[in-house]
């Protein structure tokens, strides 16, 4: 069999046989079923309730006497402010506010609480304001228009294609969920193959079974056959992610229901999510073979490798900037600076649709990166593979990159 | 047939000259050693023959022909620091290392399974690496560097770290290998460990070639002209012997200009002396050096 072939078939199932690789490729699937029977679970025994409380209220202005029943809060008029400062401090309310008598033209409620908090929880400030609401129009207009005015606006947003039709994919929330968590797998899974990679050549030039391996493969066919070889196991992990992904969200969305129902895959999803990751890939692998190469041992390169990886997650530090301004070139950017460009595409996906110049720019400076690289890595991997010990300075390294 | 042909090869490093214009050339059907101190530039000498290093110039052929993709195949390599898999299995190791030399894995592990046994690790096939001691795990890779019939085989360092036992069973091992045809070269620092194998030595000293050639004829050439006596009773004076050193258990006799070993022999026998041992001397391979080095020393 051809020697790269062997290498590869040695460290593919030396990958998919690791703890660490087993773990994570099942427990994504895993955790998202368990999340799901937790909510079933959960669902199925408590209503979503606010805990039963009653709070006081003094009147200086007169005229809010009705509506003292909001939902499971219940509202109880004092006299005085005093009366109500007792009846806290007893426990029998607790908290108390006050409706001055310039309320109408200034609006100011003060509240009265012994409780140390940020803000009154939106329970209370909706029921305080209902009950502020419904007083204030009691008589005025008709009931209907009262619970209009309590929630006027329930947005329904519909996409429709060119033609006039209703869209299939609609977008929003639910269609940038999975993009969501798609892009944190996959820098994960980048990040952990190139890291299995980097840990590799640094354990064999540690105990220097590397110069065994020179003597019987060519430095090529050990590089490529390692970056294939551990690829090939990471591609493995995203296909049994990206096969989970539809089925768990069809049992999801089935018992589930609400939320869960409107998620779906946007369009091309499976297959960009797979070609970026192999280009991600790629490009990581490349880099790790050389940051493995220059460095003096497993731990030191995994230090080194950290400055590259930085910028795959920055479209993860960004995301609610990239929900709400979708449009900002920043992120035109991100998707074709090849390091952010496999997570930062995968979750613009969810957010708006990408002109296809811009995936085609990702795609090809992507592959670009990965060759101009790789013809580099190559040059230096044999010199300082060899070099234990001690890590080559900058200036050393470009000079043997001229002469390599 | 030549197995190693090295001409005028040189390498530099950053801050040194590693190997100096170093030639030599190694035959089928012998052990060579390659020794010198530590730092002399064996084991960069080693890496340039086995393709891991480039010279800055000079050539190497290995088995008539420059190193490629085929000829490691018949090319058997212990690197003098030691290393496998800590992970994997003895067997698998050996198993996974041979086929990169072109063995397929069955006739590997039968192969590989002869030599644990001959080697009496068979028992710890099944185990991990990690498991196992220093001195095993150089068995094994001692075993990686001959499972797949090379032509030429090069261990650097080959008794660094192994007890009496081991180091007697790879001796006989290597001997084994040089009579059916092979080409060993032995690298150390401990000149003395090869001397009873070695047929010639390279001797390098700063990357240069101090000594070469066959190993008797260095030794008698530097023989120091003294014989080794252990006897029973008294000697007394004995003609044509100027000096006489006593050593523990026995004594050096150093003969003037004029005498042979055997009329010292003659003389002693005709006395009636009981000799229990008498051995012309030759200086150990290690004293060789260090009067040859002594003498380039400023």
């Amino acid at each position: 069999m051809n020697k790269t072939l062997l290498i590869l078939r040695h460290e593919f199932g030396h990958t998919v046989k690791r703890r660490g690789f087993i773990v994570m490729t099942l427990i994504v699937p895993l955790i998202a079923l368990l999340l799901i029977g937790v909510f079933q679970f959960t669902s199925g025994i408590a209503g979503p309730t606010v805990e039963a409380m009653t709070i006081g209220y003094v009147d200086e202005l007169g005229g809010f006497q009705q509506y003292t029943s909001q939902g499971n809060i219940t509202l109880v008029r004092f006299d005085t402010a005093n009366d109500a400062t007792d009846a806290l401090v007893r426990g029998s309310i607790n908290e108390y506010f006050v409706i001055p008598q310039d309320y109408i033209s200034t609006g100011v409620i003060n509240r009265y609480t012994l409780e140390r908090q940020l803000a009154a929880s939106p329970a209370i400030t909706a029921a305080i304001n209902n009950f502020l609401l419904n007083n204030l129009l009691a008589g005025k207009v008709p009931e209907a228009t009262i619970t209009r005015i309590e929630a006027p606006l329930n947005l329904v947003s519909i996409r429709l294609t060119e033609t006039g039709e209703v869209d299939t994919e609609q977008g929003g929330y639910g269609n940038f969920v999975i993009p969501f968590v798609f892009g944190i797998l996959l820098a994960l899974s980048i990040i952990i193959s190139s890291t299995y990679l980097l840990q590799g050549l640094g354990e064999e030039k540690e105990n220097r079974l590397i110069e065994i391996l020179l003597s019987s493969v060519s430095a090529r066919q050990l590089l490529t056959g390692k970056v294939l070889g551990i690829g090939a196991a990471g591609l493995v992990q995203v296909a049994v992610w990206v096969i989970a992904a539809p089925l768990l969200l069809n049992l999801a969305s089935s018992s589930i229901g609400g939320f869960i129902s409107t998620i779906q895959l946007p369009a091309n999803f499976i297959a960009l999510a797979v070609v970026y990751f192999i280009l991600g890939y790629s490009l990581f692998a490349v880099i790790s073979a050389s940051v493995g190469a220059v460095s003096s041992g497993s731990r030191e390169g995994q230090q080194l490798i950290g400055l590259f990886t930085l910028p795959l997650l920055i479209p993860l530090w960004f995301t609610s900037l990239m929900m709400f301004f979708p449009d900002n070139p920043a992120w035109v950017f991100f998707a074709i600076f090849p390091l952010s460009a496999p997570v930062e595409v995968i979750m613009r996906l969810g957010v708006s649709d990408i002109p296809a110049w811009q995936l085609v720019a990702s795609m090809a400076v992507l592959v670009l990166s990965i060759i101009g690289i790789l013809l580099l890595t190559i040059r230096i991997f044999r010199t300082y593979l060899l070099m234990y010990g001690k890590r080559p300075g900058i200036g050393e390294v470009l000079r043997s990159l001229r002469n390599g | 047939m030549v197995a190693v042909e090295v001409s005028h090869i040189t390498k530099s490093f950053t801050d040194k000259v590693a190997v100096d214009d170093l030639s030599f050339s190694v035959a089928q059907g012998e052990i060579f050693g390659l020794i010198g101190p530590n730092g002399a530039g064996k084991t960069t000498t080693i890496r340039m023959m086995m393709d891991i290093l480039k010279p800055d110039s000079g050539d190497v052929t290995i088995l008539g022909e420059k190193l490629s993709e085929a000829t490691k195949n018949k090319l058997g390599y212990l690197p003098e620091e030691r290393g496998l898999y800590r992970k994997m299995r003895v067997l698998d190791s050996i198993i996974y290392l041979a086929s990169l030399k072109g063995v397929d894995a069955r006739s590997a592990e039968e192969k590989a399974n002869e030599l644990l046994n001959q080697t009496g690790m068979l028992s710890h096939k099944a185990k991990k690496i990690e498991e196992l001691s220093r001195g095993m795990g150089q068995i094994i890779q001692f075993i990686v560097s001959i499972i797949h019939d090379p032509e030429l085989v090069v261990l650097d360092e080959p008794f660094a770290g192994l007890d009496p036992v081991n180091t007697e069973l790879l001796k006989g091992m290597l001997l084994d290998l040089r009579n059916q045809g092979k080409a060993l070269i032995l690298s150390t620092h401990q000149m003395n460990e090869i001397e009873e194998l070695s047929d010639r030595i390279l001797m390098i000293n700063h990357g240069r070639s101090v000594l070469y050639g066959n190993l008797a004829e260095i030794k008698s050439k530097y023989r120091s002209n003294s014989v080794l006596l252990e006897f029973e009773g008294e000697l007394g004076e004995v003609p044509g012997v100027t000096g006489k050193r006593t050593h523990k258990g026995y004594v050096e006799l150093v003969l003037d200009g004029n005498t042979t070993s055997q009329q010292v022999l003659e003389r002693l026998v005709s006395r009636g002396m009981v000799i229990n041992r008498f051995e012309v001397a030759t200086p150990p391979l290690n004293e060789i050096f260090l009067r040859l080095v002594g003498k380039n020393r400023e």
